[in-house]
């Protein structure tokens, strides 16, 4: 099954190196990345079948996407960049897009087509948000709560953190206005569809923020993904936002006495960019690499090591089971049919334009 | 060493022994006695316990066993501040960031006299050290001798009637210095304090002392006026210690009264006072002071003579100093005023010196 | 001097009332310099590697900073032409339709060049929905183009073949050298030049072409023969058509050109207005804000950042301040200066004894025990800081020993950290090593003597220390003070974690606007402000303390 498995990869690559003209390719890559669980479900299920392939080439890891952004820019300007694919989320790929630090691509030429046959374009779908963006996982920021500190109705609905009397104690929240004040006004009355309009809007703006100040003294903000695990475990906070992979880590793998909401989860996507202005050895390097991972199967794989969907349509039908705990991870997904009942999708166009207004506003209002 | 009388003495230490780290005695069973009024010194090589003797009158230091007395009155346990004993530091210890008239109040400050009577005093004190001009200065500002007579003031201005000084010239120049010993000396008698000084210069010693206490290993080695610590050296230490000395090693051959001969090592035979050596075959070191010696001596039947050779000869003004060897000591000096007569030795010459047998004193050998 | 007779005879050296020379007749002031300055290039060779590392990493990037937070060049490079034509404008209404011309060419190009959307990012921190807009025009804006290419090459193919315009626009020369480096395409293509008499009859398809050609040529490296142009160039034609007359033209193309002029005067010929156009793209294109941002921030200097960093705003109407919900710097950098100075004053109260009872050991214990002080020093700042969170937080050791102990009940836990509390307990903790080891270099300095001579003279303990002990060991306090504040002025990551919202410095805003927002500028401003404060700060103790008074060791 292996040995098929790797020639199937094998033929796939050698139509792609027909593809690059037998381009030269450099035998050294730096991959940027988050560190953690994550980069680990990526060495696993990308990186280290590629280099079973090539065994040649030396992959060197940067945990540095947090400022990703901001080092590329500086890279940009130094006129020296070291990078050579960098894992960020969406909103970030659409800065460095508009700020002419991520290389445009033409996804169908670059990716593979969908083992269902359909085009990258269509098997991606929405989570091609931008001209430079390759999309690789769903993830959601969503609610987890101590089952054992929220009485005897344990929450089903995203406006438990709002409710300070069925739920009384602290919440922790992302320090940023994206997420929460899409909730606030979920929870204010206003009807999904028209939260952004609602948003774009001083009134709207501000209604947002009077909503978080009911619970303002009873929110511990937290700007590290790891805080929110920390603080449910430590019993600091009854509930808090995080990534669903942190909660399904802390639930799954450490057993601790955490439940999670699926409801009106904030959407969003993670994947690769490439640096603007690689020479041409490195850049066929990365165009082979990411040719590789992000296939069908390779997507899927990441999924046996971390709780994120993969970003293909086609690759939902062979998630499997968790690499160590054996059990099942398709419920586990964002994506999955049974979990996105309520989904939020995140309006990346409507945060590129607020976010300096909307942040001002935000941390004004945090720190009086 | 005989206790003269304690009963009167204005400071006394009785059997005080120190020890920092409860092995080794830095003081061992130091008894000491000093009248109002008198001027001492404690003279000695550095660790030999002198100033650990000081700290410990002015209070720094806790007597390990022992009393010290002040007037009678046991110190043992008064904190220094209630000692109201005066002091002038190696190094001056002027407050630098308070101007000289400031130093000079602040005694008078935290002893409460009032501000009219303070700035009396200190103007007072100011004028006897000869610095009424200085008063709005900062130490930093007054060259070394002027700050010298700053710490003296102060040590001064509160009127104590015992002073300690420990080595308060050692960073003056050669002439300040004695121009600076003669003021303490006569300002002291003058105000009739009683002052302990300490010093590692026997000539500073020698020349402000009322008596020298020599310190070494911890122990008071000769206690005497300046003239007799020169001329009747109790020990080979003192005698080492005090001025120019020559020596001349041997063992006792006979002593009868006031007089003993001793065969030197090279064989031969010379009369000596016996001052230190108990009895005949004890190993001694004799010891003669360099201006004590004849050449081509004609000093009557009681004097000796020796051969020397001539081995240098040092022209110095005022003498000459010329460095002989005898019976086996190429270090023997002698010292022979200039005088018009005087023979000019040169080196090689051979010659004969000569002593009295007084002059001569056997020592103890170590 | 050359080689004259020197002068050694005595006789003349007394009468010459010239220079003294040296031995080999050189005057001697000369000499004399010739080897001082040997001396001083000697030394300055040994001191250039520091000079240069300093130059290199510490003035240029401050140098660079104060640059950068006026620096606004972004607006007048990427719209030249916009700026030009809104330079009469008064800021009243819309400008007038030339504003609208510049603005799509200028965008077109932009777009080309990918530079629209780093506009609008730019634009973007002054007015929201910049960044939108612009990265909309930049793909709407070829449906204006469109329009005038497609009935060109109805009319005629060959208005969509390169040959046809570089026969029309270009220098027959040029034409001829880049005929002949076409076919090699080896060495450097042959700038396009502009055939002579064009400029004036087709003045602003000159133009949009001589644009094209320099992109083509410089940027993309691409052979100009085979490159038909963009659809501007064909907006460009209509232009010029519509404006001017054909008839006496006789040059190359000369049938082509005159029959695109009668379409273009023809009936039927379908034409856009730039206004519509954009209003097409988006309707903010025809509200006046937008004009005035560009305006507003079209020269290449500004203080907008500079206003922003003390919550006022730059608008059309001259500085005004920020809505209240927006200002925060002010506040935080008070709030910075505040904390900073709370955190020096815990570090001198917590370091004082420890630095004198070090300085009073000997040297042997005290070494050890400095050992302890630095400690800290060799664990990661991030683990220092979570420690405290262990610590500190509600349900950490702190408050259980509180509870367990029964003075405080387990249901008010204090809170201890995410405020102000946190943050200067856990900034003491990490800053007070810059404290101690000033104050410890200086008090070992002060010797024994001074306190000895002090109660020699009647002081008691108390007056020993506080008049003669206390005003020797204020160097060392200053020093470390000096040392704590403006290192804790600068402090992010305590603050970030421990800090919660009300416990965060200015230092947090500058960090966020570096590596989140992107607003280098702004974060240039604040860091300039913060710079100035700092300096403002130590001239002032300078005057009232005496930098001299200073001692680090």
């Amino acid at each position: 099954m292996k040995f098929s498995k790797t020639l199937l990869a094998t033929t796939a690559l050698t139509v792609a190196a027909g593809a690059v003209a037998a381009q030269e390719m450099s035998d050294s890559m730096t991959i940027v990345s988050w560190g953690g669980a994550y980069q680990n479900s990526q060495i696993k299920a990308y990186s280290e079948p590629y280099l079973e392939m090539h065994p040649e080439l030396q992959i060197s890891w940067d945990e540095s996407s947090n400022e990703a952004v901001a080092k590329l820019r500086a890279m940009n300007e130094a006129g020296n960049i070291t990078w050579d694919l960098v894992d960020v989320e969406a909103a970030d790929a659409i800065r460095l897009c508009d700020e002419g630090l991520a290389m445009e691509v033409d996804h169908d030429e670059i990716l593979a087509a969908g083992e269902d046959g359909s085009s990258a374009t269509d098997d991606f779908g929405d989570s091609i948000v931008s001209d430079c963006f390759i999309p690789q996982i769903v993830f959601s920021t969503t609610v987890g709560y101590r089952t054992d500190l929220v009485g005897d109705t344990p929450p089903s609905d995203i406006c438990a953190i709002f409710d300070l009397e069925t739920y009384p104690g602290k919440r922790s929240l992302n320090k940023r206005p994206i997420g929460n004040v899409e909730w606030a006004l979920l929870c204010d009355g206003v009807p999904k569809d028209e939260i952004y309009d609602v948003l774009a809007t001083p009134e709207g703006q501000d209604q947002a923020l009077a909503k978080l100040d009911s619970i303002k003294d009873q929110v511990v903000w937290w700007s590290a993904g790891a805080d929110t695990p920390q603080l449910l475990a430590d019993g600091e906070v009854i509930m808090g936002s995080t990534y669903n992979g942190r909660l399904f880590s802390a639930i799954a793998e450490q057993d601790q006495p955490i439940g999670m909401l699926w409801d009106a989860q904030m959407l969003d996507f993670d994947g690769w960019i490439i640096p603007e202005g690689l020479p041409e050895d490195r850049l066929a390097r990365v165009k082979d690499f990411l040719l590789f991972a992000t296939d069908t199967q390779r997507l899927a794989d990441q999924a046996a090591y971390i709780s994120y969907g993969p970003a293909r349509a086609s690759s939902a039908p062979l998630v499997g089971k968790h690499a160590e705990l054996g059990i099942e991870m398709a419920p586990h997904m964002p994506t999955d049919p049974a979990n996105a009942t309520n989904v939020f999708v995140t309006q990346y166009e409507f945060w590129a334009d607020y976010r300096d207004d909307i942040d001002a506003k935000f941390q004004a209002w945090l720190a009086k | 060493m005989p206790d003269t009388g304690v009963n009167d003495a204005f400071v006394a230490f009785e059997r005080v022994q120190k020890s920092y780290d409860g092995e080794t005695l830095v003081v061992k069973d130091l008894n000491l006695s000093l009248p109002k009024g008198e001027f001492l010194t404690m003279l000695g090589p550095s660790g030999s316990g002198k100033t650990t003797c000081l700290m410990m009158l002015a209070g720094f230091e806790t007597a390990t066993h022992g009393e010290i007395k002040l007037d009678g009155v046991s110190i043992n346990n008064i904190p220094p501040h209630k000692r109201g004993i005066g002091m002038v530091f190696q190094n001056y210890a002027l407050f630098p960031h308070m101007t000289v008239a400031e130093n000079l109040s602040f005694p008078l400050e935290v002893r409460k006299i009032g501000k009219s009577e303070r700035e009396q005093k200190v103007k007072r004190a100011l004028d006897m050290v000869e610095m009424g001009a200085f008063g709005g200065r900062r130490p930093a500002q007054l060259s070394g001798g002027q700050q010298q007579r700053i710490a003296l003031a102060r040590a001064l201005v509160f009127e104590p009637e015992l002073v300690l000084m420990d080595e308060p010239l050692g960073a003056l120049d050669k002439q300040l210095r004695e121009k600076m010993q003669f003021e303490i000396t006569s300002l002291a008698h003058q105000l009739g304090i009683t002052t302990v000084y300490v010093t590692h210069d026997q000539t500073e010693a020698l020349t402000m002392s009322d008596r020298v206490a020599v310190f070494n290993d911890g122990r008071i080695q000769q206690l005497a006026p300046p003239d007799e610590l020169y001329e009747a050296p109790q020990n080979s230490f003192v005698a080492q210690f005090i001025g120019e000395n020559n020596t001349l090693e041997g063992v006792v051959k006979e002593i009868s009264g006031d007089r003993c001969t001793v065969q030197l090592d090279g064989g031969e035979m010379i009369d000596a006072r016996p001052v230190n050596v108990s009895k005949v075959g004890d190993r001694t070191r004799v010891s003669i002071r360099p201006e004590r010696v004849e050449l081509d001596p004609q000093l009557g039947d009681e004097s000796h003579t020796l051969k020397a050779t001539v081995k240098e000869f040092i022209y110095m003004g005022d003498i000459f100093r010329t460095r002989l060897s005898v019976a086996g000591n190429d270090e023997f000096v002698i010292k022979t005023r200039n005088r018009p007569d005087q023979r000019r030795l040169r080196p090689g010459e051979e010659i004969t010196i000569g002593w009295l047998p007084e002059d001569c004193r056997a020592l103890d050998a170590d | 001097m050359t080689t004259g007779t020197p002068m050694t005879d005595a006789s003349a050296e007394d009468k010459a009332s010239g220079p003294m020379l040296a031995a080999d007749g050189t005057p001697l002031k000369k000499s004399l310099a010739r080897a001082l300055r040997m001396e001083k290039i000697r030394a300055s060779m040994l001191i250039a590697p520091l000079l240069l590392f300093v130059l290199v990493t510490f003035i240029a990037p401050i140098a660079d900073m104060l640059f950068r937070s006026v620096e606004n060049e972004i607006v007048s490079d990427t719209m030249p032409l916009t700026t030009e034509a809104l330079e009469d404008w008064d800021g009243e209404g819309l400008p007038g339709d030339a504003a609208f011309e510049a603005a799509y060419y200028d965008i077109f190009l932009a777009a080309e060049q990918k530079n629209h959307t780093r506009l609008g990012t730019r634009l973007n921190y002054e007015m929201t929905g910049a960044s939108s807009l612009f990265r909309k025009s930049g793909r709407g804006l070829d449906d204006i183009g469109e329009v005038y290419q497609d009935q060109f090459e109805d009319l005629n193919k060959d208005w969509d073949e390169a040959a046809t315009w570089v026969e029309l626009l270009g220098d027959p020369d040029w034409l001829a050298e880049q005929k002949e480096w076409a076919a090699s395409e080896e060495g450097r293509q042959p700038r396009f030049k502009l055939r002579e008499g064009m400029d004036e009859l087709l003045p602003v398809t000159s133009r949009e072409y001589a644009t094209f050609a320099r992109y083509q040529q410089r940027e993309e490296r691409k052979n100009l023969l085979e490159e038909e142009p963009w659809s501007a160039v064909h907006t460009a034609l209509y232009e010029d058509l519509a404006a001017g007359d054909m008839s006496s033209y006789n040059g190359p193309r000369a049938d082509m050109l005159k029959a695109a002029d009668e379409l273009v005067a023809g009936a039927d010929f379908e034409t856009v207005t730039f206004r519509d156009g954009f209003e097409e793209i988006d309707r903010d294109w025809v509200k006046p804000e937008i004009w005035r941002t560009i305006k507003l921030y079209s020269p290449n200097y500004t203080s907008g950042y500079f206003l922003n960093s003390v919550d006022m705003q730059l608008t059309p109407d001259g500085v005004e301040a920020r809505p209240e919900n927006q200002r925060i710097y002010i506040m935080l950098f008070q709030r910075t200066l505040f904390m900073s100075m709370v955190i020096t004053f815990s570090c001198i109260l917590l370091g004082y004894p420890v630095a004198y009872i070090l300085s009073n050991l000997p040297s042997r214990t005290a070494n050890l025990l400095m050992i302890l002080v630095l400690l800290p020093f060799w664990t990661s700042l991030l683990v220092r800081t979570s420690a405290w969170k262990v610590m500190l937080q509600q349900q950490g050791v702190i408050n259980d020993v509180l509870v367990w102990i029964g003075l405080v009940s387990d249901g008010d836990r204090l809170v201890m950290i995410n405020n102000q509390f946190g943050t200067i307990v856990a900034m003491t903790h990490i800053l007070l090593p810059f404290m101690i080891l000033p104050m410890y270099s200086v008090m070992s300095t002060i010797p024994p003597s001074y306190v000895r001579a002090a109660k020699s003279l009647g002081a008691t303990n108390w007056t020993t220390f506080w008049r003669v002990y206390f005003p020797q060991s204020v160097p060392g306090i200053g020093a470390g003070s000096i040392l704590v504040f403006i290192l804790s002025i600068g402090y992010y990551i305590t603050p970030e974690i421990v800090g919660g919202t009300t416990g965060t410095f200015i230092s947090n805003r500058i960090a966020y606007h570096i590596s989140s927002s992107l607003n280098w500028g702004l974060a240039a401003a604040l860091g300039t402000i913060l710079l100035a404060v700092v300096l403002l700060l130590y001239w002032a103790y300078d005057r009232i303390v005496g930098i001299d008074n200073v001692k680090l060791g």
